[in-house]
Order: C-alpha cells, then sequence, then structure tokens
C-alpha cells in the first residue's frame, strides 16, 4: 500500500478503524514478518491523530521498524536469544525522527540473527516468508520489514543494509528499497554487527514513498561520529549517462528480464575488474568487526545469561555459546581469525586493499555514468532450506556487497515478475546522489 | 588446512564454547570458506588498505556535559545488581 492509499483509507474510516484493521491482518498473517507489535501504542498513537493531536510528514502513517534499531520500552532483539528480553531505555536517532514526525511505530520485524544472513532463516524466530510463494523466503537480513510492507502489513518500513540487506528483501518481496550513502543517516541506535559498511534505509511500495522517509531520517547527529551532517530533500534530477555492470552475475531467466527493461534505455556497458574480490573482502571485513562488535555480549549487562555464576572465562563463553545462533557464531570464529596473530596481513589488511581496488573501479565508472545498473539478486526468491552450506548463502550477495564496500548509495527497484515471483533491479549512484538513483527508478517506476 | 586444534585456539579467542560437534563442523566449512578467501592473494601488496570509505576524521562534539543514562536506566536489563552495581563473574581465578 503507497502512502497516499493510506490516507484515502484513513479519510474514508479514521486512522483507529485503518490501524485495527492492519493489526487484525498481522495478527492473522502466514508470513511471521513481526516479532513483536505495538498494537496498543498503535492504537493509542491512531486515536490520537484522529482527534488531530498527530501532526508531521508522516502523521499517522503505519511504520515497521526492523529489530536491530533500538526502541525506547519496546523489546529490540535482533532475532536472537541472546537478547530475548532486552528492553531498551534509549530511542534510536531514525526511531526519535519518525516520532517526531507522527509516524505510527506499528512493530519491530523479523530478520537474520544480528543481520547475518541472506533469507532470515538464521532467526531465532524462525523464517520469513514470501507474500508470492509461502514455501519460499523473503530475503534477508530485512526479511521482515520487506514482507510487511509488501502484504500491506506496514505502509513504510525501516532496515539496514551491511551486505544487502535491504536490496535483497526487498527484490524478494517486489518493493522498493534503499540503502543510503554510508554516512546520510545517523546509526546511533542501530545496534552493530560491521559499522564500516552498515547504513539504516528506508523500505516502500514507490518512489516518492521512499523518498518521504528518507527526508525524515537522514540528517545531522552529533551522536553517530561518521555521520555526514547533511539533510536529504527529493527532487528530481536529470540523468543521462546509464551504466551496465556488465560482469555482475545473475541466472539466464533473471538476466533476460534485466535486459528487457534495460531496452528501453540508451545505455554504455561497463566491467569492473575488482568484482571478483568483493565477496572475500566484504566477508572478511564485515566478520572481523562483528568479532569484535559482538563482545559486548557477556551476559552481565543486558542480554541472555547464566543462573550460575563461574569464573569469567567460564561464564562469559559459556552465556555466548547458549544466546548465539550457528550462523553468528560461526562468523564471530571466522572474524576472530582473520585479526587473530599471523593471519591478519593474510586476512584482514589484504581485504582492504581490495576495498581499495572496489572503489578505485566505481570511481572511474562514475567519471563516465550518472547511475549503474544491474540485477539486484542472482536468482529469483530461494526455496526455504534451499541454501544448505555457508559458502553457497554467501555467494548470493555477489551483486550487493560492492556498493557496502565503497559506501555508495544503491536501490531495489521491483522490475516484473518470473513464473509470479518477483524480480528486482539494482541501480547505483554516487556518493551522496540519492536524487540521481531517486530520478532513474522513478522514471523505470512509470514505465513498468 | 585447519586443524581441529586451531579451531578450539579461536573459540577460546572468541569467549565461544563450542562442543565437539561444532568443532567438526566449523573445520570443514573453515577450509572452504578461507580458501575462498585466498583469491584476495593476487592482490598487489603496494595497493593502500582503505579502513574508512569517508573523507571525514576528527569529527568532535561541543565539550559540553549531557544528561547521559539514569542509573536505574543503564541497570534496568541487568540480571544481577547489587547496590547500584552491576554483578559480574569473578575476574581472578
Amino acid at each position: 500500500m503507497k502512502v497516499f492509499e493510506w490516507k484515502n483509507l484513513v479519510d474514508e474510516k479514521g486512522c483507529f478503524e485503518a490501524v485495527s484493521e492492519l493489526i487484525d491482518r498481522i495478527e492473522r498473517s502466514k508470513l511471521n514478518a513481526y516479532i513483536t507489535i505495538c498494537k496498543d501504542e498503535a492504537l493509542r498513537l491512531a486515536r490520537e491523530y484522529d482527534r488531530g493531536n498527530l501532526k508531521g510528514k508522516l502523521a499517522g502513517i503505519p511504520v515497521a521498524v526492523k529489530d536491530n534499531i533500538t526502541t525506547k520500552g519496546i523489546r529490540t532483539t535482533c532475532a536472537s536469544k541472546m537478547l530475548l528480553n532486552y528492553i531498551p531505555v534509549f530511542d534510536a536517532h531514525v526511531v526519535e525522527k519518525l516520532k517526531s514526525e507522527g509516524a505510527i511505530i506499528i512493530g519491530k520485524t523479523n530478520m537474520d540473527e544480528f543481520g547475518m544472513g541472506t533469507t532470515t532463516e538464521t532467526s531465532y524466530f524462525g523464517v520469513v516468508r514470501n507474500p508470492y510463494d509461502l514455501d519460499r523466503v523473503a530475503g534477508g537480513s530485512s526479511g521482515g520489514s520487506a514482507a510487511a510492507v509488501a502484504n500491506d502489513e506496514a505502509v513504510l518500513a525501516l532496515g539496514s543494509d551491511t551486505g544487502g540487506s535491504i536490496r535483497c528483501p526487498a527484490s524478494f518481496c517486489g518493493i522498493y528499497g534503499l540503502k543510503p550513502t554510508y554516512g546520510l543517516v545517523s546509526r546511533y541506535g542501530l545496534i552493530p554487527y560491521a559499522n564500516s559498511l552498515e547504513q539504516i534505509g528506508p523500505m516502500a511500495e514507490s518512489i516518492e514513498d521512499l523518498a518521504l522517509i528518507l527526508e525524515v531520517i537522514a540528517g545531522r547527529d552529533e551522536r553517530d561520529s561518521t555521520n555526514s551532517g547533511r539533510d536529504f530533500i527529493f527532487r528530481e534530477e536529470k540523468v543521462e549517462r546509464i551504466g551496465i555492470i556488465k560482469n555482475m552475475d545473475a541466472s539466464e531467466e533473471v538476466m533476460n528480464k534485466f535486459y528487457e527493461v534495460m531496452s528501453n534505455f540508451e545505455y554504455g556497458e561497463i566491467e569492473f575488474p575488482s568484482l571478483k574480490y568483493s565477496l572475500a573482502s566484504y566477508y572478511i571485513i564485515a566478520m572481523s568487526e562483528a568479532s569484535s562488535n559482538l563482545a559486548r555480549y557477556d551476559g552481565v549487562r543486558y542480554g541472555h545469561f547464566s543462573p550460575f555464576l563461574t569464573s569469567w572465562s567460564d561464564y562469559y563463553s559459556r552465556v555466548r555459546a547458549e544466546g548465539f545462533g550457528m550462523e553468528v557464531k560461526r562468523r564471530i570464529m571466522l572474524g576472530s581469525y582473520a585479526l587473530s596473530a599471523g593471519y591478519y596481513g593474510k586476512y584482514y589488511l589484504k581485504a582492504l586493499r581490495a576495498r581499495t581496488l572496489i572503489i578505485e573501479d566505481f570511481k572511474k565508472a562514475f567519471a563516465k555514468f550518472d547511475v549503474l545498473v544491474s540485477p539486484t539478486m542472482p536468482s529469483l526468491p530461494f526455496r526455504i532450506g534451499e541454501l544448505k552450506d555457508p559458502l553457497t548463502m554467501y555467494k548470493m550477495d555477489v551483486n550487493t556487497v560492492p556498493v557496502n564496500l565503497a559506501g555508495l548509495p544503491a536501490l531495489s527497484i521491483p522490475i516484473g515478475f518470473i513464473r509470479g515471483l518477483p524480480v528486482g533491479m539494482q541501480v547505483i549512484g554516487n556518493y551522496f546522489e540519492e536524487n540521481k538513483l531517486l530520478s532513474f527508478a522513478k522514471i523505470i517506476e512509470e514505465n513498468i | 588446512m585447519v586443524s581441529i586444534e586451531e579451531v578450539y585456539h579461536v573459540s577460546r579467542l572468541a569467549k565461544l564454547m563450542i562442543t565437539d560437534e561444532e568443532a567438526q563442523r566449523f573445520r570443514k566449512e573453515f577450509e572452504e570458506i578461507l580458501s575462498y578467501f585466498d583469491i584476495l592473494d593476487e592482490i598487489d601488496e603496494s595497493i593502500p588498505p582503505t579502513f574508512h570509505v569517508l573523507e571525514i576524521s576528527n569529527i568532535f562534539r561541543e565539550d559540553v556535559a549531557k544528561k547521559g543514562l539514569e542509573q536505574s536506566e543503564a541497570l534496568l536489563n541487568s540480571p544481577r545488581k547489587e547496590e547500584g552495581y552491576f554483578v559480574g563473574p569473578k575476574v581472578v581465578e
């Protein structure tokens, strides 16, 4: 549902009634998109809206928030047993912004545990199902946010994207999802997985709606030292030079669909020699940062704990063994390995050198083109349980991770269906050129 | 080659207790994943590493006192607390 459709609904039956129906829909849904539904508070705010007391750019609009984004007084789990009962005592910057513009936070959405996955199958709360085929995944890690928007269980949603976690589920669920330029949106209150790669971003059913919520969440926040201090205001810009990244990967049917859409445009092509390094570089950096970030879970200050206080080392190791799922353990272990004595130069430093090469390839490309395009995902949504070993899963992020390594903005646009399953196109822009991205995406939106 | 000893060594570094079964599984998986990472070996050592993508540094805020968390808020999620402190496990063994 688009924002204007929601507004029509509210005009017709009132916000309270509209929100009540939406919550009914969530409660009856088979998708498993939500971990926590904020029923009482959402209904209270809806009533306030009907009384004329809720104002702002997002007044009365139900927004779903990924469960790794901190919400004061609302359980925030990261879909992990480790944070099963964690109740934050502060709001993330983006949540403050949503509230100040009158948004109704409808609930916290399901995801891969700590954002580590491409299918939401690593969630402690179970997989999120694809609205177009219940036997398939919604994508990950922001699968709950994407499925909620696609199935009218929310109008707008926030996700986070470390290596494709907004774009992948947006593609699999047939909606729009944007990963902003690194530093455009404050990460204050985003529970960290890999700080140098991740950004919070919006998910919606139209470009206009995506731009609306981005305007709200972008901007200065001194509590995030990597925040650029820039605001975002949407205005359409001319996009003339379109480049296809030729060596990005996709199955034949996905590629055909992609080129079918691109045949409506004049475009150039470019090859990225560094692309073959991007997955290795990404996973080494992400795992290394994760191993350090997740050291905070000690069973003392918050999170899963054990009733038996043994020695420090034993207690800490046991609590973490009990609280983390398999994929999280795997990444902490590999990250610790990559950073350990004797391997730092072989893995971590090499990954950072590869990162330089990837950034250089993008620089060259943006000297020639305004936007770059590719299929978002190399395949259609997977069947639940289809991807069995970790490496095969990691390889599904091949088209999405280069953008995070470079810190560039990128979005996924729905471009149609194959056998009833959604296909997405990735559009990548230069630093802080979200307007070019959205303008080009709007042309595609209007032509499909 | 990744040995089972290495897997246990890393699990101690990461403060993560693992079962024998997990150790066996990780050993096999790590071998595959790490050999995939070997593709980076062909990258020239003269290329500088990128630690951070933004060309900003030393972003400081004004040095003024602000209200932080209340003690009760900071302790809210802790399973064990005593007289305004967290109670943790014994550090000296």
